[in-house]
């Protein structure tokens, strides 16, 4: 179907009525901020950011920080597949070798001696999230950094471990421990 | 290292007579025979037609230069064989191909049954089904078998990345266990002995490590303890698996049970470089593979080198790398001022010192030292040098305790390369008294050390300070670099690339692994840079072309082209 188009009127092609128009909608826009005390971001969001912070919903991807298990222990055993799946290589571990310090919980034998997160090259995708074994990591509420140096950005693990809380998991390290235990005395107990 | 033991069995070619069997109904002729752990011919297996014919068979028990045990079960394949009359005579099909039986469980003709391939014979006229739904059912029954009780703990486990029980349960494994009991919990982190930790949740009891050090190396220290499910590896009671030879059983164990304390929690594998080097500790020159991040050395693992090493390196060879990213390493060309001070200088202006002082210098006032753990191609130049500036030449002998496997007495890498290219004569360290008396008296006037500590080998330091010239190339400082005129820091073997040959007169190429630190450059770099500023042909350079030249110029070389050496070396006659 051919649209056959309307000839302009003269003031139209002098753009008159589009520029009412937008001076309309300008005007609106002024009468409601000004003399009603009314904003978009007020609306939706009750102020403007960064008086009133912007309400993050569940699933959103922030940034990715490490979390303790509910009895306060580091969850990361330093498995390095993080910094393997890592796309910007944001995340750099350093494993704490055979004279390292032993994990701060019985029978995980391993954690991080550092855990380094490169804010400025971190791209929240959260595949870190993802491929954790240990439910370790995860993409938490943090939209907003900023830090007055390129070093600052980089998170390291004291950091990371305080910034991200707590996550309550199985603690299959310590069920491990428990049902080996169990299986020294006899009969063995079964769940 | 005279006589082959069952630690380096000889080489023995496969039998030349052949059998006709099909592999995944592909004929193919393998040899009748072929040669066991030992070196002995034996009828050929399954396994090895499988292998043959470019069918891979997963196997954690089975190792070519191990007794077979038979015990893991992982290889199991269904075969079949043709059929015979009563009257033996092949039951034949109506196209008139022979009728082959495929094998069954005999008490139920329906079901297939397999045969594990590492342990029998072929038969002519056999057909294998590595690939058929009955083998991969067998399989997957093994590997759920196997992990019934295996704890799973990949993320703390030192083996994830090169684990056959990963790798399997990739390709054969479930996704979820249908094992709904408690697992029988084995202990952990068991201190085996000096240099080895053994997990014993983790392993298959597939006996590797057993058979490795009762019959390769003869120090039986390890056995299985408890019955059925308990069953555990350990080491008898009150003794310590200590021999030189205990990482070897890390390598060979195909999943995490044995780790060495040495690499433990140090780096994950899939994070490292792997470059084909050659072990410097000694004579023998172990073929290995460095393992390397980010130009931090973190493990040597042996490479398979029938010739040299087999699959095998000791102990104290693999751990003799940490010197190399050690924090004190010459980093800097340092030049001696007239105040009597060391300065960092550029190599321009240090080459530039030797080489006018060299250049004035009269024959037989000059005495080169040219370390034997310098690679042949580094010797050559030294040699060239040596010969234009009239120098008296040698090297230092380095003499320790043998073995019977792999170690050798000579612990020098490469005394055959100095004999080979003339750097020292039949008696290696015969010329170094007369030099050093020579610099006592003071005939000697300019001495040129690359990679030895002149005061070590018997120089009293007090003397040192008499010559006009001392150049040092080295890699860590001594007393000798301490009291150089011009200090040249040089690299490490495993940060260059060339050649050396072993005591058995292999040439064998090693490549760079790792970058040096600061300033440093590889010898053969510089002393090219020398050689042509003292007047030398212009010459090649990269290795490769100095290679060549050496090989048209060294007689016990001729004729080799660096290509050709490959990555496990051609043997020459020094």
């Amino acid at each position: 179907m051919i649209v056959s188009r309307k000839p302009l009127s003269l003031a139209e092609r002098f753009y008159l009525p589009a520029v009412a128009n937008g001076f309309k909608v300008t005007w609106r826009h002024f009468r409601r901020t000004v003399f009603e005390g009314k904003t978009a971001a007020g609306e939706t969001a009750g102020g403007f950011h960064p008086e009133v912070p912007w309400k993050v919903e569940p699933g959103y991807r922030g940034a990715p920080y490490l979390v303790r298990d509910q009895e306060g222990h580091t969850k990361c055993v330093s498995c390095q597949l993080c910094e393997f799946i890592c796309p910007p290589k944001a995340i750099r571990i350093t494993p704490p070798g055979p004279d390292g310090q032993a994990a701060d919980r019985k029978n995980a034998e391993k954690m991080p001696r550092d855990f380094e997160i490169n804010m400025l090259r971190c791209i929240f995708c959260g595949l870190c999230q993802e491929v954790c074994p240990e439910e370790a990591i995860f993409l938490q509420k943090d939209y907003s950094l900023s830090g007055g140096s390129r070093e600052e950005m980089i998170y390291n693990k004291e950091r990371l471990l305080a910034l991200g809380g707590t996550h309550s998991g199985t603690q299959k390290w310590k069920h491990k421990l428990e049902e080996a235990k169990a299986q020294e005395a006899f009969p063995v107990k079964t769940p | 290292m005279s006589t082959p033991t069952p630690f380096l069995p000889p080489q023995t070619a496969p039998s030349a007579e052949t059998i006709r069997v099909k592999v995944d109904g592909r004929d193919i002729d393998v040899p009748k025979m072929m040669p066991d752990w030992q070196g002995k011919l034996q009828p050929t297996t399954m396994l090895q037609a499988c292998q043959l014919a470019g069918v891979e068979v997963p196997h954690y028990c089975y190792h070519s230069k191990l007794p077979v045990a038979g015990n893991c079960r992982m290889c199991l394949v269904e075969f079949g064989t043709p059929m015979m009359g009563p009257d033996r005579k092949p039951v034949l099909n109506e196209d008139g191909t022979p009728k082959i039986a495929r094998s069954v469980l005999p008490y139920e003709p329906g079901t297939p049954r397999g045969a594990i391939a590492c342990a029998t014979p072929i038969s002519p006229g056999m057909e294998l089904y590595p690939s058929s739904a009955a083998t991969r059912q067998m399989r997957e029954a093994v590997l759920e078998s196997l992990l019934i009780n295996h704890p799973l703990d990949c993320p703390i486990c030192d083996q994830a990345g090169e684990c056959k029980l990963q790798e399997y349960s990739v390709q054969h494994g479930q996704a979820t266990t249908r094992f709904v009991e408690t697992k029988v919990h084995k202990p952990k982190v068991v201190d085996l002995g000096p240099r080895i930790v053994l997990d014993d949740e983790r392993c298959v009891l597939c006996t590797r490590c057993i058979r490795f050090t009762r019959d390769l190396v003869g120090d039986d220290k390890l056995g299985i303890v408890n019955r059925g499910s308990y069953n555990t590896i350990a080491a008898f009671p009150g003794t310590r698996f200590e021999n030189n030879y205990t990482l070897n059983t890390v390598d060979l164990c195909p999943v995490g049970a044995l780790t060495s304390k040495d690499f433990r929690f140090q780096m994950r594998v899939w994070f490292l470089k792997e470059t084909p080097s050659i072990c410097a500790t000694c004579a023998t020159g172990c073929n290995v593979t460095v393992g390397s991040r980010e130009e931090v050395i973190h493990r040597l693992t042996p490479r398979e080198n029938d010739a040299v090493n087999g699959h095998w390196m000791c102990d104290h060879g693999r751990l003799n790398y940490r010197w190399v990213g050690r924090s004190d390493r010459l980093a800097e060309v340092q030049v001696r001022l007239s105040s009597g001070d060391l300065q960092r200088s550029s190599w321009t202006v240090a080459l530039d010192r030797v080489a006018q002082h060299l250049r004035k210098a009269t024959a037989g006032s000059v005495a080169i030292i040219a370390s034997a753990r310098l690679t042949t191609e580094e010797l050559f130049l030294l040699r060239q040098i040596g010969v234009r500036v009239g120098a008296i030449m040698d090297s230092v002998p380095r003499r320790g305790e043998g073995d019977a496997y792999l170690v050798h007495a000579d612990k020098n890498p490469n005394m055959n390369g100095a004999r080979a290219t003339g750097v020292v004569g039949a008696e290696p360290g015969s010329q170094l008294p007369r030099i050093i008396e020579g610099i006592r008296t003071g005939a000697i006037r300019t001495v040129l050390a690359f990679g030895e500590d002149l005061v070590k080998a018997g120089c009293p330091a007090e003397s040192l300070g008499r010559l006009e010239m001392l150049v040092a190339g080295d890699i860590l400082p001594n007393a000798t670099t301490a009291r150089a005129h011009v200090v040249l820091p040089g690299c490490a073997h495993l940060e260059k690339r060339g050649t050396f040959i072993n005591a058995k007169g292999r040439v064998q190429r090693f490549r760079k692994a790792v970058e040096a630190p600061g300033d440093a450059r590889p010898e053969w770099e510089y002393l090219l840079d020398l050689h042509r500023a003292l007047g030398g042909p212009s010459g090649p350079d990269n290795i490769e072309g100095l290679f060549h030249w050496m090989a048209r110029e060294v007689p016990v070389l001729a004729g080799l082209e660096w290509s050709r050496l490959g990555d496990t070396g051609v043997t020459v006659t020094i």
